[in-house]
């Protein structure tokens, strides 16, 4: 199953009966899923007009208590991120993909990593948090999807999952694994519609006085902070004994696995930290590693986005080398097994 | 044991397909798989291309760098591709409208004239099965009876009359490599 496939049948199995979207290569796999499934299903597939109608639409049906997906690549997620800072802002979960392409602009659309800082630095404007998924193989973005709406609908925090071309043009195996429930608050909150009987259901985004807005920030603030405590995600790849430790996600881990291998075999002692959510980011993690490893590698496929992360969390104790391409190219384990070769000889 | 092939030629050929029949056989072999196609400009120069990997251990990459085996379906596939195969590696060509040969020496090289066998059979849209039936017959990277079986599926009900037609173009493409 190609992995936008896989994304939108997650969704599905995940209790989703709310898709809007608009075409973008490469996640056009998600919507075409979705038109099939969504009436199979007794739920309601949309082709809006435009990406920020689509994420308006969310807006609603999540208002309203529903678990509800869109999804875009690049260009598109920037122009939904005015809907997403309200939805942000008016606490609403929803689950928003991401199937990244190059850029800035328009781009290309081969494989990118370049939305990163999009993805959990803010892309809208205000004080937010998106909780940020970052699946490396198809099954894993399967996985991620029914995380996403359980963690999404827990905390009231729209998720993101940021995937490249990649993870959604290839094809491999996936199995549908029955959703891991969680004891969900109930979504009072929701404007369902009102009889009189109890006090109107506000779903809000504007709050004009100071001392109420900082209110609200300081309440989605705890909330983040509840999320980086629990929700942060990571694998850890031949770490136990490794001097290098290299730190990438998504599609370019799995280039590096093969590159760490290919040095272990050199006997370059090498090891990845993997985030799987890359908001909350494993610093943790990263800074636990700087006891034991002597340098850090960022592999990305961009100019350097999340290497500032990695080196906020090593913050100086070790270097922090980058190694990325961009543009929808494709970093290779040679080349970063060439880095590798590098920073031994330097040690 | 891994292997790596990429498989490539002009939209219309049939090459995502023959590498899609590759991944669903690895697949039914309980086998690691993964399926990559070309989906960016590539495709609109001629050379329409998937990168497949079927492995007894988790694929890393999906992209494929040094390929066990190329399958190039026309020219500008060949041109690109060649030099993708690693050495000892094979390379497949549709000879019956690739003019030019193999220039690597350090490579097994098979030169199946499948486009015209196709045609011979009737249709020349089992060029690829002719490929494929060289391919899984050099390599063995899969068995035949799981190429079959997901052939079966691919057709579905509606065209199980074409089964017959696409394992005759399998085997004539077998029959060339043995």
């Amino acid at each position: 199953m190609k992995g936008n496939e896989a994304i939108a049948e997650a969704a599905i199995k995940a209790g989703c009966r709310y898709f809007f979207g608009y075409p973008i290569t490469p996640q056009n796999q998600i919507p075409e899923h979705m038109a099939k499934r969504m009436p199979e299903v007794g739920g309601t597939f949309l082709q809006a007009e435009s990406e920020v109608a689509a994420i308006n639409m969310v807006y609603g049906a999540s208002g309203a208590g529903a678990r509800v997906m869109t999804s875009s690549s690049s260009p598109g997620i920037s122009l939904k991120q005015e809907g997403i800072s309200y939805i942000a802002c008016a606490m609403l979960p929803c689950v928003i993909v991401n199937i990244m392409r190059s850029g800035p602009g328009l781009g290309g659309i081969l494989p990118a990593q370049a939305d990163y800082f999009q993805a959990v630095k803010g892309g809208g404007h205000g004080d937010y948090r998106l909780i940020v998924y970052a699946p490396a193989s198809v099954q894993e973005a399967a996985d991620c999807v029914m995380e996403a709406f359980e963690a999404s609908d827990y905390y009231r925090v729209p998720a993101l999952i940021l995937a490249d071309g990649m993870i959604g043009q290839m094809m491999e195996p996936v199995e549908f694994k029955p959703i891991t429930k969680r004891k969900q608050p109930p979504k009072d909150w929701a404007a369902t519609g009102n009889d009189g009987t109890k006090p109107r259901a506000q779903i809000n985004s504007i709050h004009i006085e100071a001392e109420k807005m900082s209110a609200v920030c300081k309440g989605l603030q705890c909330v983040y902070d509840k999320i980086a405590a629990k929700e942060t995600q990571y694998e850890e790849f031949m770490m136990d004994d490794a001097d290098i430790c290299i730190v990438a996600y998504g599609t370019t881990s799995r280039i590096v696995k093969n590159a760490v291998k290919k040095a272990r075999e050199l006997g370059i002692k090498a090891g990845l930290i993997r985030p799987i959510t890359v908001w909350p980011f494993p610093s943790e993690m990263i800074a636990k590693a700087t006891e034991k490893c002597k340098a850090f590698v960022a592999v990305e496929m961009s100019t350097g986005q999340m290497v500032e992360d990695v080196r906020l969390a090593v913050n100086g104790a070790k270097p922090v080398l980058f190694v990325g391409v961009t543009g929808g190219m494709v970093p290779t384990p040679e080349m970063v097994l060439e880095e590798l070769q590098d920073i031994e000889e330097g040690m | 044991m891994i292997n790596k092939l990429i498989s490539a030629g002009f939209g219309g050929q049939g090459v995502l397909l023959l590498g899609q029949l590759v991944t669903y056989a690895g697949m039914i072999e309980d086998k690691h798989v993964s399926w990559m196609p070309s989906y960016g400009p590539e495709m609109r120069g001629g050379t329409a291309n998937c990168n497949v990997i079927v492995s007894s251990d988790p694929v890393g990459s999906p992209v494929v760098t040094n390929a066990d085996a190329v399958i190039a379906l026309n020219g500008p596939s060949l041109d690109k591709f060649e030099k993708t195969v690693k050495p000892g590696g094979k390379l497949f060509i549709n000879s019956s409208i690739v003019e030019k040969k193999a220039k690597r020496k350090d490579i097994d090289v098979y030169n199946i004239p499948a486009s015209e066998m196709a045609i011979k059979f009737g249709n020349s849209k089992v060029t690829n099965m002719v490929m494929l039936g060289a391919y899984v017959t050099a390599t063995a990277v899969v068995t035949k009876d799981s190429i079959m079986i997901g052939i079966k599926k691919f057709l579905g009900k509606s065209k199980a009359h074409l089964i017959a037609l696409n394992e005759k173009a399998f085997d004539a493409g077998a029959k060339l490599v043995r």
